[in-house]
């Protein structure tokens, strides 16, 4: 079956476009992009004034939380999240019980997605066995089985050695080693970034130091080794740095930032809810200046993409002390509306820079499909409402987990709708759109 | 400065309550209920000195004291100025508590709640616990310490006893020694005394002071004879063993050495200051022994001060002389 998405302005950067462009979609491929197709016996959808047709956004970062935590999250569960938040696919960290450090935990997550049918997954594996640090997972297996990338997510992998001996080995495979960048030490037990408002709270302090010195460890041993080191959710502005300081040097560094590090700032530590597990996650929100730091580099290409760190938790886990709660909230279905938003139309960048930032580059660095709307590509397609209000609802969240700080936030720019492999997955009623 | 007000609780000021559920730190408070609060106080510390150390105010009223760290000061502080107004009380250490069954503090506060008390004071060693229970229960509730946050009537106790000696609190200049970092007391007392005026000096190892502190509103030093110089009030903070291991800094001794308060460092500080610890003392740590006993500790007093103000904390939030007008 043929349809011929019509008249929508279509940004594909990888392709150098934006513009007017016409999508036919065969089956799960697109057949072809250009000016005035002929329908041709396809089926047209006309994409109305406003909408934006982009190739399909992919979050780097997302915890699905099967095995193990179905109570805060499912694969199916997560991956409606992720489509109605406009995300063809995710990448999914291998902190499950038990931790994605075998071939058949692999498995047994590509099994779920596949019953799922929604959006693709892409398992991350472990770099060690049990995510403890001691002896590397069995990579090679992994790689078969689909993991797409090797990382020890949730804390930074143990020792330098290590570091260096997992970048050594994926670098074989060609697999980027992704890297929660942390120093114990530093961190101790921390539970806001360490402040002003961690202090006059009360809260343990996690510096932006401690990060930062997780991200020179892998600069350094990725400066070694030469192979790819992806700084995962990077929060402080001298991990940025260190970033800028690895790329000019020509290093295979990359970095991404979530949404909540780019919007908000630890005075939310304070108000308006003080003390609201809500904003508790590691890295931490931090100051004002690592949140400007962030939005610079953003704008500057120094960071290359936008992913969420999805942490569902279930609330009663999170209806606790502050220092007892666990780390994390949930961004898959936030993410497009507080980047349009905070990014776009603040006029800080562009459509085609966002879409380098939540396709082509996670694309890139995942050495996935995607990231184009290439002639004979699968068709995954995101198509967005730029304009369109969003009233966040967290009670109406596709994710099993409620875990936000958005919930009643007002947004401008939305999901129009989500396309997998030629298959609508997701339209948002609020746009008329018969895609 | 006005002379001390002589408050009496039957007296019908233009503000006679806290118009507020909770007292959960002194940071939510304004410069006149602090004011209230005082003031208040010295009407309930004259109840302590009758031969019959009772009134009705809160007769029918039940105040659940609800301790999950050790106290021995504070929880009989409260619990003296909860039965000298008459309220029924009720005490829950966490050692007889569910929470060793894996109760979580939610769980707990809701339990009790059904039992329908007036008012919970809470000790917690998580900041933020008292803002919790707030968001869950209609009691009200008195931080009685959480985490490392606010001791929100430790400070009131303190200001109490600096203003019955020195008649005021604003323009007096107050250095506050010790382990600024992990300390409830200091928080609350920044808040306080630079709310209503005083000149707060604080000065400790800079491995155990906060950071941010230039946005605290006071001076931070680490040098101790700067923060003793010319000081009306000198608070000692408790430096606790356990901080050696987390090498805040090498051993008591040194500490003693560096910052230890002396009457020779004390000779720099007016000389009518006075000296104060909230408890429990490390002697020869934070403070000599002779500084402790010597003649301008108010180290006593302080305790015997806990009572009217946590009386008068108690009477405020159950309503005051409206409640009172009303039942």
């Amino acid at each position: 079956m043929k349809r011929l998405l019509k008249g929508g302005r279509l940004v594909d950067p990888a392709h150098g476009v934006d513009g007017v462009r016409d999508v036919l979609i065969d089956g799960d491929r697109i057949a072809r992009v250009g000016r005035d197709l002929p329908a041709d016996g396809a089926a047209v959808v006309e994409i109305p004034d406003g909408l934006v047709v982009c190739p399909g956004f992919i979050d780097m970062h997302v915890h699905l939380r099967e095995p193990g935590q179905e109570h805060k999250e499912t694969v199916a569960t997560g991956t409606a999240a992720a489509v109605a938040g406009g995300f063809t696919a995710v990448a999914c960290m291998p902190n499950t019980n038990p931790v994605n450090d075998e071939a058949n935990v692999t498995a047994y997550i590509l099994a779920k997605a596949a019953e799922a049918g929604l959006a693709r997954v892409y398992p991350v594996g472990a770099v060690s066995r049990g995510s403890e640090g001691e002896l590397l997972a069995d990579i090679a297996e992994l790689k078969q089985a689909g993991c797409v990338a090797i990382t020890d997510d949730g804390h930074p992998v143990k020792t330098a050695l290590l570091l260096r001996r997992a970048l050594e080995y994926a670098g074989m495979f060609d697999m980027p080693v992704i890297e929660h960048c942390e120093d114990p030490s530093l961190k101790g037990d921390g539970v806001a970034h360490e402040g002003y408002h961690a202090a006059m709270l009360g809260l343990r302090g996690i510096s932006g130091a401690c990060e930062a010195l997780g991200v020179e460890r892998g600069v350094l041993l990725a400066e070694m080794t030469g192979s790819h080191f992806h700084v995962a959710h990077m929060s402080a502005r001298a991990s940025l740095r260190a970033v800028r300081h690895a790329k000019d040097a020509g290093l295979r560094v990359t970095s991404e930032v979530t949404p909540h590090h780019f919007t908000l700032t630890d005075e939310w530590l304070a108000s308006p809810v003080p003390y609201d597990t809500n904003v508790k996650m590691n890295p931490p929100l931090r100051e004002a200046a690592d949140r400007d730091a962030m939005l610079d580099g953003l704008a500057d290409g120094s960071i290359d993409v936008i992913a969420t760190d999805h942490a569902p938790h279930h609330y009663d886990e999170k209806n606790v002390e502050f220092d007892r709660a666990p780390f994390g909230i949930v961004g898959l279905e936030t993410a497009v509306p507080l980047s349009l938003d905070r990014l776009v139309h603040s006029g800080l960048i562009r459509l085609p820079r966002l879409v380098e930032l939540l396709s082509v580059n996670p694309a890139r660095i995942l050495r996935v499909p995607g990231g184009s709307l290439s002639e004979g590509a699968v068709a995954d397609i995101t198509i967005l409402a730029p304009e369109l209000g969003v009233h966040v609802d967290a009670s109406a969240m596709r994710s099993r987990s409620k875990n936000t700080p958005f919930d009643g936030w007002d947004l401008r720019g939305g999901v129009a709708a989500t396309i997998v492999g030629g298959r609508t997955l997701f339209v948002n009623p609020a746009v008329s759109l018969a895609v | 400065m006005s002379a001390p007000v002589t408050t009496r609780i039957d007296d019908t000021p233009a503000v006679t309550s806290l118009r507020r559920k909770d007292l959960l730190g002194i940071a939510e408070l304004t410069p006149e209920e602090i004011a209230l609060i005082l003031d208040t106080a010295v009407a309930m510390k004259e109840i302590g000195s009758r031969p019959i150390k009772k009134v009705p105010a809160l007769r029918g009223k039940t105040v659940v004291n609800l301790f999950f760290e050790p106290s021995t000061r504070t929880r009989t502080s409260f619990e003296i100025a909860e039965k000298r107004l008459s309220a029924d009380t009720l005490n829950i250490a966490i050692a007889t508590s569910s929470v060793v069954k894996g109760e979580t503090l939610a769980d707990t506060a809701l339990n009790l709640e059904a039992m329908q008390p007036d008012m919970i004071v809470l000790r917690h060693a998580s900041s933020g616990a008292c803002h919790l229970l707030s968001r869950i229960c209609r009691s009200a509730i008195i931080n009685a310490g959480d985490g490392m946050h606010e001791h929100p009537t430790q400070a009131l106790l303190d200001a109490f006893t600096i203003r019955e000696r020195k008649q005021r609190l604003a323009g007096l200049k107050v250095a506050i020694v010790g382990d600024l970092l992990h300390s409830r007391v200091l928080r609350s007392n920044i808040h306080l005394l630079t709310k209503m005026g005083a000149d707060v000096w604080v000065c400790g190892p800079p491995t155990l002071i906060p950071a941010g502190i230039g946005r605290f509103g006071v001076r931070a030093t680490s040098v101790v004879d700067e923060a003793v110089a010319d000081a009306d009030v000198v608070m000692l903070l408790r430096i606790q063993l356990e901080r050696m291991e987390g090498a805040y800094f090498p051993s008591l001794r040194e500490y003693f050495t560096v910052f230890g308060m002396t009457e020779a460092r004390l000779r720099r500080a007016r000389p009518d200051v006075m000296i104060m610890h909230p408890g429990p003392m490390n002697r020869g740590v934070e403070i000599a022994s002779e500084v402790a006993d010597g003649p301008y500790s108010v180290i006593l007093d302080q305790v015997a001060n806990g009572v009217a103000v946590r009386m008068a904390v108690l009477y405020l939030l159950a309503g005051g002389a409206e409640h009172e007008a009303a039942a």
